[in-house]
């Protein structure tokens, strides 16, 4: 009977394509704002992602996300260094600073200031130049996106010239001079990435009492961290975060107090209905269509099961084809927009998951309707004409 | 392949049997009793033609007896076998192997070629598709059709071609009983005669029964005998040609 379901669902070229293009539609609608979506979400914890080396990070008590810095004394990193179980603990700036564009305009940027003997936490991959060579006077590594665009020279004709090694800058009146370009995961704020030295970022950011943002800890082998953080509390009066549980917490802030959540959920939900709408009614009246033709299969032995997997299969094989088309759609658009602009884009597993589950409801509601129909068929309505 | 379903029930010179069937459409006061006592017996081999005026219960009639329609009362047995005393599942399984339909408006599937068409029956059978097209095209050939017209889609023919698709498709899983709506209705007279010409000799046969629904008196002396109904009950059959001839006239 799955030949005669297929023949009958693709032989009606007309209204398989309006099933298929609505399943479409709303597969590439809800695939596509979940994956900007969760583009965005995971931009407002890059900067967790880029630092991968520390176990934990530990901030002031009243810190509610990654960007919420209040600053704490210098002397805190001292401290953590002596809870059992740290293997090392160093500070971590990170503010925002004006810098002086060649223009003389001023743009907001994100400063980052590394532990002057380590330089742990610098920027997750190099262009050009070398992490190392922020230890020279000024010396200031700057993200590749900010550099070749909000940082970039705007020549006389309006021409854009990207920062280079070697181009002097003035961040908060303070001169410096660039000593790489590197790749940094982009921020939920968008602007431009500054790495330096603690001590040179301390020196660049306004006088002010304290300034240290983060402790971030490695952990001993084998030290449970959840432990340990415990422990970095109770010594410190600090709160320490195991950088998953930071991720977390940064992520539920932004999801509870923006209104990113319920703009997307509308979208998503727009697409959900649309798929209802177009492919559920589109289907329906495929199976009212059909009606006289099941019925004749009824009446010629056709059982209410074989008929039930055929419109469920109809109703798969719409499904599948409407998924993929728009997931794949969905897919290339991140991927052609995403690569040209600064599009927040991800699309993990989970949300071609949830893709596919949205999808398989909207076809399994439409076939539900159809079934029913079918199932209540008299077979005896072939005999009218 | 098993193309060829076993009948189910022991073959029998009577092919159905009834003995005051009724059967009433809704309730109370929009009642309509289709069916008030119907008695009437087919043998195997005969072409029986039922006829009466329009809104008479023919069309119930025959749909009690290819088991699509529950009956209220009386008594049925169509080789043997009382549809009141199966399951709808029974029902449904006995129809495929056992029934075969030839409608007015042909039935015929648009999305399937004519060959993939009179293939049906043995698919809802449990044939593959490949084999049950195989041998749907040799019926196909019986009825006249080339190679092309076996690849066409029923829009694609005449009536008179798709009639005799549907006609192949009511023969292919070799059923014991046709029931036929008035096959006929919707061809004209010619092609009207050439269809009944097939079914006779392609359909009628010692362990077959065939019950044709028809208004269409020109076609009355295909028939075995015919039995005329009116009012929900058989008033007579008739066999003997003159019968046939003076039925023939007042039908006229």
């Amino acid at each position: 009977m799955n030949f005669i379901a297929l023949k009958m669902l693709l032989g009606d070229r007309a209204k398989y394509i309006g099933i298929v293009i609505g399943l479409t539609f709303a597969s590439l609608l809800i695939t596509q704002q979940l994956g900007i979506f969760a583009g965005i979400m995971t931009r407002t914890f890059s900067f967790l992602s880029d630092v991968g080396l520390p176990d934990i990070w530990v901030v002031d008590p009243q810190v509610k996300y990654i960007d919420d810095i209040r600053p704490m004394r210098d002397t805190m990193v001292l401290r953590v260094r002596g809870v059992e179980g740290v293997q090392w603990a160093v500070p971590l700036y990170k503010g925002s600073l004006a810098v002086r564009r060649t223009d003389g305009t001023y743009q907001s940027c994100i400063v980052i200031g590394l532990d002057d003997e380590t330089l742990m936490g610098g920027p997750p991959g190099m262009v050009t130049g070398n992490l190392w060579n922020l230890r020279k006077s000024g010396g200031v590594i700057v993200d590749q996106a900010g550099a070749a665009g909000k940082l970039a020279h705007i020549l006389p004709g309006g021409k854009r010239v990207p920062l280079k090694v070697g181009d002097e800058m003035e961040i908060n009146d303070n001169w410096s001079v660039v000593v790489g370009i590197c790749k940094v995961t982009q921020t939920f704020q968008t602007n431009p990435v500054i790495y330096t030295t603690y001590s040179s970022a301390t020196s660049f950011a306004p006088s002010q009492r304290l300034l240290l943002s983060f402790v971030t800890v490695k952990a001993k082998p084998g030290q449970d961290l959840n432990a340990l953080c415990q422990r970095i509390e109770r010594a410190t009066g600090l709160r320490a975060y195991t950088r998953n549980n930071f991720k977390m917490v940064t992520f539920l802030y932004y999801l509870k107090y923006t209104g990113i959540p319920i703009n997307f959920l509308t979208a998503v939900v727009l697409g959900f209905l649309v798929g209802i709408a177009i492919s559920g009614q589109t289907f329906y009246n495929f199976t009212l269509d059909n009606l006289r033709y099941f019925g004749t299969l009824k009446a010629m032995g056709a059982k209410n099961g074989m008929l039930l997997r055929m419109i469920l299969l109809q109703a798969l094989v719409v499904g599948g084809v409407g998924y993929g088309l728009g997931v794949g759609a969905a897919s290339a658009w991140g991927l052609i927009i995403g690569g040209r602009t600064q599009l927040a884009f991800r699309l993990p597993w989970h949300l071609l998951v949830i893709s596919a589950v949205a999808v398989l409801v909207i076809c399994l509601g439409s076939a539900a309707l159809s079934i029913r129909k079918v199932m209540k068929l008299e077979p005896a309505m072939v005999f009218r004409s | 392949m098993s193309t060829a379903i076993k009948p189910t029930t022991p073959k029998t010179a009577v092919a159905v049997c009834c003995e005051g069937v009724t059967k009433t459409f809704g309730e109370g006061n929009v009642a309509v009793q289709a069916l008030r006592g119907v008695n009437l017996e087919v043998r195997n081999g005969e072409l029986l033609m039922l006829v009466g005026p329009s809104g008479c219960g023919k069309t119930t009639l025959i749909s009690v007896l290819a088991g699509v329609l529950r009956r209220d009362g009386g008594a049925c047995a169509v080789f043997g076998q009382d549809y009141n005393r199966m399951s709808e599942d029974e029902t449904t399984s006995f129809r495929g192997a056992n029934i075969g339909f030839v409608f007015q408006a042909f039935n015929l599937i648009p999305t399937l070629t004519t060959a993939e068409n009179v293939a049906t029956p043995l698919i809802i059978n449990g044939a593959k598709p490949h084999a049950a097209v195989s041998h749907a095209r040799e019926i196909l050939i019986q009825v006249g059709f080339d190679d092309r017209m076996m690849r066409s889609l029923p829009q694609d023919i005449s009536g008179g071609q798709q009639q005799r698709v549907a006609i192949a498709r009511s023969l292919v899983h070799n059923p014991r009983l046709i029931v036929c709506d008035e096959p006929t209705s919707a061809l004209d007279s010619e092609t009207g005669r050439k269809v009944m010409e097939l079914m006779r000799e392609l359909a009628v046969g010692k362990d077959r029964a065939l019950i044709v629904v028809t208004h269409d008196a020109r076609i009355f002396d295909f028939a075995d005998r015919i039995a005329e109904m009116n009012d929900g009950v058989i008033t007579r059959v008739v066999d003997s040609p003159s019968e046939l001839k003076s039925m023939q006239e007042k039908v006229d």
